[in-house]
């Protein structure tokens, strides 16, 4: 059985602490080049087709920007 | 298959715990605080107690609790936690009383509340969370700060002879009678922070069958203070704090 994910990120809430990024068994996850109105640069899907929406990411947030998404395929 | 069609309600896996308020934490990117508050609000909401459950702040980091968990809250004089937690927790034995500090407060200036607190087997849980250092008022040295561990009081690192040695305070919880679980987890990757929510759950379900005081440490990263990036403190938490503060149950029963 495989899984196909998508994560959603609070742009404005992340501090771009890139927890996420180094928790994601995929490599799904990056910092985007662009950054918020706080001057954080916040996680984003840089390689979307790998992700199985395991919820790693959301699971170490420590500001639960991270929502998560997963559907059987 | 397009991320659009992933992204809809009936897919929906993980969201922000409805117990959190929107408002945005104050503390440093990557903090552990935020993942133990996320925990808790988690657990809270799991096990349907927002309105049955009462926290107490502490002075430190987690001063502004009350801000981001939405349950009643008190906010308590330095170290005095548990001393507030037990009077609330007499006034109202229905209620869940939790008890957050950081290491400042609970192993330093409240270490005589905390031993007498859990001595007489209060009905409280108490979440400890030990990153060996002072956060909120700049990085001074803890009474769990470990030997050879720079600071903003010690800079050139923690000395036995002129600072003393680490204070390993759950140990010394664990050996009370009045405690029913003395736990240290941690929240650095997916695996820790599972382990850590069942032991919240564990201690809150304690305070339900009235066993005793229910300690969870949470062995934790302060990164601004450590002076380095949170990925970095992770690591070096793990490479560092964890053979001297060992992961694990000490007492259950």
């Amino acid at each position: 059985m495989a899984f196909k994910g998508a994560i959603v990120v609070d742009i404005e809430r992340c501090k771009g602490c890139s927890v996420c990024v180094v928790n994601c068994p995929t490599q799904t996850i990056a910092l985007a080049k662009k950054v918020n109105s706080k001057g954080y640069p916040y996680s984003y899907m840089e390689n979307p087709d790998n992700c199985t929406g395991c919820g790693n990411c959301a699971t170490v947030c420590p500001d639960s920007v991270i929502t998560v998404y997963r559907v059987k395929i | 298959m397009d991320v659009k069609d992933i992204i809809k309600p009936e897919n929906l896996v993980y969201s922000k715990s409805k117990v959190l308020t929107d408002t945005i934490m104050h503390y440093c990117p990557g903090c552990s605080h935020g993942v133990v508050h996320k925990l808790l609000a988690e657990v809270i909401e799991e096990m349907g107690i927002q309105d049955k459950t009462i926290g107490v702040s502490p002075v430190g980091c987690a001063v502004f609790a009350y801000k981001y968990i939405n349950i009643d809250w008190q906010q308590a004089a330095h170290g005095r936690a548990p001393a507030l937690a037990t009077a609330t927790k007499r006034l109202y034995p229905d209620k869940y009383v939790v008890a957050y500090q950081g290491d400042g407060d609970l192993a330093s200036i409240g270490t005589a509340e905390i031993m007498h607190a859990c001595n007489r087997g209060e009905n409280i849980v108490v979440i400890f969370i030990n990153n060996a250092i002072y956060g909120m008022t700049g990085g001074q040295m803890a009474p769990t700060t470990l030997l050879g561990m720079k600071t903003a009081t010690t800079p050139y690192g923690r000395r036995a002879d002129l600072n003393g040695y680490p204070l390993k305070i759950t140990e010394l919880i664990a050996q009370l009678e009045g405690t029913c679980y003395v736990t240290r987890q941690s929240v650095q990757n997916p695996g820790s922070v599972r382990k850590t929510k069942k032991a919240i759950r564990k201690a809150l379900e304690n305070s339900a069958q009235k066993k005793g005081t229910s300690f969870v440490e949470i062995v934790s990263a302060c990164n601004s203070n450590w002076k380095m990036t949170p990925v970095q403190a992770n690591k070096w938490m793990e490479e560092n704090m964890f053979p001297f503060y060992p992961l694990g149950d000490i007492k259950d029963r």
